[in-house]
């Protein structure tokens, strides 16, 4: 018997595929999300958007609230890092945590180094704004990929940005000949072999999920149709004006994505969205995007 | 039966494990469809329930729909597949906790019952299915099957415990052999269940 191979973790991502991750901070949301149909939770103690508007130093969350919300549901209970900071995954290990999100929203702990994932037994999400950060973190050990989108925003336009962007490069490296291989792996800072082996397949060792941002069933659709294989929402469901009615709407339009008679049923009535940001509002040292790289 | 026309294997797509089996299902020869809506349904000969979040799929199958025509669809006598979270569904009970299901297989399934992904693990079967060798066996937060009901068969063990049972044509399994190289699970049912 082998416990914690790359099957079982990259298997576990293949698992969540159209369902909905959602950032809770409570008992009581997760609750929520579970009851809406969400496939996994993330236990954080403030969503992006609080995050933002608050400032300071954002850190892994207490491991009473994770474990509270681990006892409450059934679905895998995933928890954010901070970049670089193997400590704290080692923490979340320690939890048993489903899945440890290396993530931007939280203030990084190191600006040169992520985490060496293949060190840990739990497998690891991480974000990506393109093809050559995305082949980093599969290098380093990441089970699966998210876009990092601009979290905390309600903005989908950086998610958008970031799905396009993988897209379009990795349709480019299907058309590379044999000896374009090495520039073009020294030119998006990636490993060779995995640059060689996308070339071959046309697609991307683990799944590639969309994340910050979305605020309505729409947007995940939108995402899906782009070619995310499912979403994270982060602050678009709980700082909603009615959060269960839009998680279920949001898992219905993931399954639904290009059924636009469903998409328009499950759009209505929904209330109030959060509010959101502009991005170009947005200071550079704002931007979480640009944390990692 | 219908389907001597066109022997199309369905993939259950409303959550969960679906673009693993259709590749699976594809490179064994199969011609599959994404079952999404009851139409959906209405195209396709057999059907395969992946993995997921049973309690995520249990909803939307309620929403679509797809709850009564899957019943009727295995009452029908059509071949029905389904692997972990999909195994649930088809179970008659299901605990850890308590959840509504199809009701298909006579066998009684205890959700996560190996524990959290630190848990998940591969190994080989104890046996071997037809004249193939051991299985490899793939299993993900995986439930466990704690009762089996007289008309149920046990097709594979893992230390001596069922992770493959059928009844006729409708076979669950709590491990994932689409995630393999070699899914002989898969393999199997479609050669025995061919109309």
């Amino acid at each position: 018997m082998e416990k914690n191979t790359n099957t079982t973790n990259v298997g576990l991502a293949e698992m969540l595929k159209g369902g909905v991750i959602m950032d809770v901070m409570n008992v009581e949301q997760a609750r929520i999300a579970e009851d809406a149909g969400a496939c996994a939770v993330m236990a954080l103690e403030r969503v992006p958007a609080q995050i933002r508007a608050e400032g300071g130093v954002a850190r892994a969350s207490d491991p009473a609230m994770i474990k509270a919300i681990q006892a409450a549901v059934n679905i895998p209970v995933m928890a954010k890092c901070r970049i670089g900071h193997f400590v704290e995954a080692a923490i979340l290990e320690a939890l048993e945590v489903d899945f440890i999100d290396e993530s931007e929203v939280l203030t990084p702990a190191d600006e040169e180094y992520h985490i060496d994932k293949r060190a840990f037994r739990v497998p690891f999400v991480c974000g990506a704004k393109n093809l050559g950060e995305a082949l980093r973190r599969i290098a380093e050990g990441a089970a699966l990929l998210r876009t990092k989108g601009e979290p905390g925003t309600g903005n989908i336009v950086e998610a958008v940005r970031h799905l396009r962007k993988m897209r379009t490069q990795i349709r480019r490296l299907t058309t590379l000949t044999s000896e374009q291989m090495m520039a073009e792996a020294k030119d998006l800072g990636a490993p060779l072999d995995l640059v060689q082996s996308i070339a071959r397949t046309g697609r991307l060792p683990v799944p590639n999920f969309a994340a910050g941002g979305i605020a309505t069933p729409a947007d995940a659709a939108l995402c899906m149709r782009l070619g995310a294989e499912t979403v994270f929402v982060g602050s678009g469901i709980f700082l909603s004006s009615d959060p269960a009615a839009r998680a279920r709407a949001v898992v219905g339009a993931v399954t639904h994505f290009e059924d636009n008679k469903k998409l328009a049923e499950l759009s209505t009535g929904l209330g109030e969205a959060m509010r959101g940001i502009e991005i170009s509002e947005l200071r550079d040292d704002e931007r979480m995007s640009d944390r990692g790289w | 039966m219908a389907g001597e026309l066109k022997e199309k294997v369905g993939v259950l797509a409303l959550q969960g494990g679906f673009a693993a089996h259709v590749s699976a299902l594809r490179a064994l020869g199969a011609v599959v469809r994404e079952v999404r809506t009851p139409d959906d349904l209405a195209c396709v000969t057999r059907l395969v329930l992946p993995g997921g979040e049973s309690s995520t799929q249990l909803k939307l199958l309620h929403s679509t729909g797809l709850y009564m025509a899957i019943k009727d669809f295995a009452a029908a006598g059509y071949p029905l597949f389904g692997t972990c979270a999909g195994a649930i569904l088809m179970a008659r009970d299901v605990r850890d906790p308590e959840q509504d299901s199809l009701n298909i297989l006579d066998i009684e399934v205890s959700r996560n019952a190996w524990g959290r992904q630190v848990n998940s693990f591969e190994a080989d079967s104890d046996g071997t299915l037809g004249d193939r060798g051991r299985s490899h066996l793939v299993f993900i937060r995986a439930p466990r099957i704690c009762r089996i009901g007289s008309s149920v068969e046990v097709l594979l063990h893992y230390h001596d415990e069922a992770v493959l049972v059928r009844k006729g044509v409708h076979w669950a399994s709590t491990f994932h052999p689409e995630l393999t190289s070699d899914p002989v699970a898969l393999k199997v049912w479609l050669q025995k269940t061919k109309s």
